[in-house]
């Protein structure tokens, strides 16, 4: 049998380390988010924090969604696969509520040569033009209509 | 009730392993994206980039990213036929107002966009010391802007450059591959806005995806493959020359 008085200092130190687990579990409780780890070694909330932003760019889809006649004549032509807000900016408040933000027409000046102004690193087949030459200072929108670009044959200069 | 050190040793682990799902919590309930589900990347298609600058200014619109930082950007290649290993490349303010029409005589001259790998074994999220910044279940690699420390050792880290420290937040910021977005069923502002689909977001857990048609009959490529960071943005048509 063993005495007391023989195993007060370990019981002493047993106390020690018990007070420290406590605090460890204590702090540990306080410090660290609810939901670290919850898909590995992040605070599992970041997620949906991050999917909750707010969007500007609504989409084509729901451009498409109010204005059907645009979208068809832009099927139709080579702009097909350029998306609507390309060239009119981001419209999601618009999309939301058509009150809240009336889209400007795109400056057709600056717009157009973006993509389209002559450059040697420009794949070999896209259009590309030297906008004073081609047009003489002449707006772009005078002979091509941007949804449906293409000129008619016999409209031509 | 007395146990044997037999039932013990076998009661151990399974308590372990309650415990586990104990710390965990239930799951958050996300009702319409399951993110196990998706396994995000990026096509880009050299050939098909004209530099025209909107992917640039879509991100910077649609993430408010501060002036004179970019998440993406486009670096423009004139890659001369004697100094194919040193070629010159320019991205005047990332692209963002595209690209002065300067001619170079001869050689070899292209667009290349870049943005975040959101690579699988990211050499960003193995350093962060907090875990601030981590892959999700669908492979994008995102910061948790309130529990970065701003330490800056990811934006050392990253071997295409594409972190960097928020000047006002006082903390690491990159490209989220639009999470906000692609987690409603919107593709990112880069490839909603390209007007020539040079860049084409990918769901590679998605059958119907057209990546794994595009896969079968083209040769890709990712940026600096001697890293093997798996990096996530494949680029088709992409030339040797390129860092």
């Amino acid at each position: 049998m063993i005495k007391l008085q023989d195993t007060t200092h370990l019981l002493r130190m047993a106390a020690v380390f018990a007070i420290g687990l406590v605090l460890f579990l204590v702090f540990r409780s306080v410090f660290i988010p609810k939901s670290f780890g919850r898909y590995g070694h992040f605070r599992g909330a970041a997620l949906a924090e991050a999917a909750a932003k707010p969007i500007h760019y609504a989409g084509h889809q729901t451009c498409e969604e109010c204005h059907p006649d645009e979208a068809a004549s832009k099927a139709k032509g080579v702009h097909a696969h350029v998306n609507c807000e390309a060239c009119h900016g981001p419209l999601a408040s618009h999309a939301t509520d058509p009150s809240s933000l009336t889209p400007q027409l795109p400056d057709v000046a600056h717009l157009c040569v973006r993509c389209h102004a002559e450059n040697i690193a420009k794949p070999q087949g896209f259009p590309q033009v030297n906008a004073a030459e081609h047009s003489g200072g002449q707006l772009c929108d005078t002979c091509h209509q941007p949804h449906s670009p293409a000129v008619a044959e016999g409209a031509r200069k | 009730m007395m146990l044997s050190r037999r039932q013990l040793l076998v009661l151990l682990p399974a308590a372990a392993t309650a415990w586990e799902f104990v710390l965990a919590g239930t799951p958050e309930a996300a009702p319409n994206y399951n993110s196990t589900d998706h396994w995000w990347g990026m096509l880009l298609d050299i050939t098909k980039c004209i530099g025209c600058g909107n992917c640039v200014r879509a991100c910077a619109l649609e993430n408010d990213v501060p002036e004179g930082y970019l998440r993406t950007w486009i670096e423009r290649y004139h890659v001369d036929d004697f100094h194919i290993e040193n070629p010159e490349v320019d991205s005047p303010e990332g692209g963002k107002e595209g690209f002065p029409s300067g001619k170079f005589a001869g050689g070899k001259n292209f667009f290349v966009p870049k943005l975040c790998n959101h690579c699988v074994d990211s050499p960003c999220t193995q350093v962060c010391p907090v875990g601030a910044t981590f892959h999700t279940p669908d492979g994008v690699v995102l910061v948790d802007q309130d529990y970065c420390v701003g330490c800056r050792y990811c934006v050392q880290a990253c071997p295409y450059g594409c972190r960097y420290f928020h000047p006002t937040k006082h903390v690491a910021d990159k490209c989220t591959l639009c999470y906000h977005r692609i987690t409603r069923g919107l593709t990112t502002a880069c490839c909603e806005n390209c007007p020539t689909g040079a860049r084409q977001l990918a769901d590679f857990k998605n059958p119907s995806d057209p990546i794994h048609a595009f896969l079968k009959t083209h040769s890709v490529q990712v940026l600096k493959p001697h890293l093997a960071t798996g990096a996530k943005n494949f680029y088709f048509g992409l030339d040797g020359s390129v860092r």
